[in-house]
């Protein structure tokens, strides 16, 4: 199901163009600020917590566990399950949960990142491990 | 500096169409203000403040212009946009301005058609790449929330359906409910599952319709017929992911509006009567309830279950219209008649078999927005005088 699912092209803009160059190569990054130390997603120039800008990309490892899910039971294009995921980096996110039994998902599942192709740069979703 | 008794609400109007076929958008702006102006005892040309959310078709210059306002009076005009919670906002936002002399007069409408007519997109922020494509929905955004509520507090699906349960109690006396049939917490378990684990009759309903209201001054109140009802405490807040820090999904904005507009009544949840609650979900009012401080965290489902939420059984009675659980919500916005209710059972005007015996001080609080993403909250404390 989640396979044949059809998604859109990120926009993409200045701000954010490097994650999706980097999301090309299969690498998921996140935005770090150098003054406060912390880790942040989506990706800004200014730190959200301490209004630095001295934010730099990092890597993620992709990896980290389920903080809460839903299944939507109907839509146009199927069942989908969407969930925040927190990395181990520290940051939640928001996902989709994919390339899996969607009724068997629970809080706390370690899950990792799996690109998935559009018209442009790839979308993030996660999968359990 | 206070908006503590600055501000009475002198006009009400719920529309009473659910199903609006055979109207515009904007027609139903103008009836809703109409009803509200003459609930008051006022004329048109009275209004000098004028305020409208998103779903006012063009925004505030094409309603100004449409409702045919005195745009030589008209000195105060105010669009904030916090969704389903806009217009508890713009109550305060109305007290505020007329506490300091930009106005005396205020009218406040919301109106729409989902159900029969084409509702205008909401506008991407700088998370559109980094979250459209997921498919957050009313249903699996408050959806997450109760997820999580259960795993860190033992909240159940029965404690949620009682919430319902109370909501279809009230609603079998309102003639213009769209669900006047008493459920069960049984019948809210076996609707079907919507999107985990909210069921169908945990999600309110989708209606056309509408409200407005009038807010004005001690000294107009006064010389008006109706009951006199004044605003003695507001609250605003915002919540969001905030970069991903702490992600929290069990609380709301309310934690903060709550209190800002307690503190500002100089009372506590132990002195409300009366209580309208957003009920975009069940899950939302139980949130609420916890946030505002009428419980502890995580107690919600103990305080909503056994039908404490029922006028007449319980110990606060809520929703008394029956809410956007059974009555309406009209353009997926419940805020407007979360005030509407409220004003009723402080006029004494809700109908005999839930009114509030004295019931001298309300709340109205809503939220707007995805309360599992991004969302706003508004609290009201309002006061028979």
């Amino acid at each position: 199901m989640s396979e044949a699912k059809k998604y859109s092209a990120p926009v993409t803009n200045a701000e954010t163009a490097p994650f999706w160059e980097a999301a090309k190569q299969g690498k998921f990054m996140i935005k770090r600020c150098t003054a406060c130390g912390e880790a942040h997603y989506f990706p800004r120039s200014i730190c959200p917590f301490c209004y630095s800008d001295k934010t730099v990309w990092e890597q993620s490892s992709g990896e980290g566990t389920i903080y809460t899910y839903s299944l939507m039971r109907k839509s146009p294009t199927g069942p989908y399950a969407i969930g925040y995921v927190t990395l181990k980096e520290g940051p939640s996110l928001q996902t989709n949960f994919v390339d899996c039994d969607l009724t068997t998902l629970k809080i706390g599942q370690k899950v990792k990142v799996v690109f998935k192709p559009t018209d442009g740069a790839p979308l993030p979703f996660f999968t359990p491990v | 500096m206070t908006i503590k008794g600055k501000a009475y609400i002198a006009g009400i109007f719920e529309h009473p169409t659910r199903h609006a076929p055979d109207k515009s958008t904007a027609q139903l702006h103008a009836e809703v203000a109409k009803g509200a102006i003459e609930d008051a005892g006022l004329s048109k040309d009275d209004v000098d403040g004028y305020f409208c959310a998103g779903d006012a078709p063009g925004g505030a210059w094409p309603m100004v212009d449409y409702l045919g306002l005195n745009t030589q009076k008209l000195r105060h005009v105010d669009s904030t946009e916090t969704g389903g919670c806009s217009y508890i906002i713009h109550l305060g936002h109305a007290a505020e301005a007329i506490a300091a002399g930009k106005c005396s007069i205020a009218l406040i409408t919301l109106a729409g058609k989902p159900r029969t007519g084409v509702m205008p997109p909401r506008a991407a922020g700088a998370e559109a790449d980094f979250e459209l494509a997921y498919g957050a929905t009313t249903h699996n955004a408050y959806g997450m929330c109760a997820m999580r509520h259960m795993h860190d507090y033992g909240t159940t699906s029965v404690q949620l359906a009682w919430i319902k349960v109370a909501a279809s109690h009230h609603a079998q006396y309102n003639p213009h409910a769209m669900l006047k049939d008493v459920v069960t917490v049984e019948d809210v378990l076996n609707s079907p599952m919507i999107s985990d684990p909210l069921h169908r009759m945990d999600c309110c309903v989708v209606s056309d319709g509408g409200g407005a209201l009038i807010v004005t001054t001690p000294e107009i109140a006064k010389s008006l017929k109706k009951p006199q009802v004044r605003l003695i405490g507001h609250g605003e807040a915002m919540k969001g992911p905030r970069g991903g820090k702490d992600l929290d999904l069990t609380y709301s904005a309310g934690v903060w509006s709550g209190p800002r507009a307690f503190d500002e009544a100089g009372i506590t949840p132990k002195d409300i009567k009366y209580a309208s609650i957003y009920d975009s979900f069940t899950i939302t009012v139980l949130m609420q309830l916890e946030d505002l401080g009428f419980c502890k965290k995580g107690e919600g489902g103990k305080f909503v279950a056994d039908g404490n939420l029922i006028s007449g059984v319980g110990k606060l009675p809520f929703n008394t219209d029956g809410g956007g659980l059974c009555s309406n919500h009209p353009v997926n916005r419940g805020g407007m008649t979360k005030i509407i209710e409220a004003v009723r059972q402080l006029r004494g005007e809700a109908h005999p078999k839930v009114q509030v015996p004295n019931c001298d001080l309300a709340i109205a609080h809503g939220t707007g927005g995805l309360l599992g993403v991004r969302h706003a909250a508004s609290t009201a404390i309002l006061e028979r005088v």
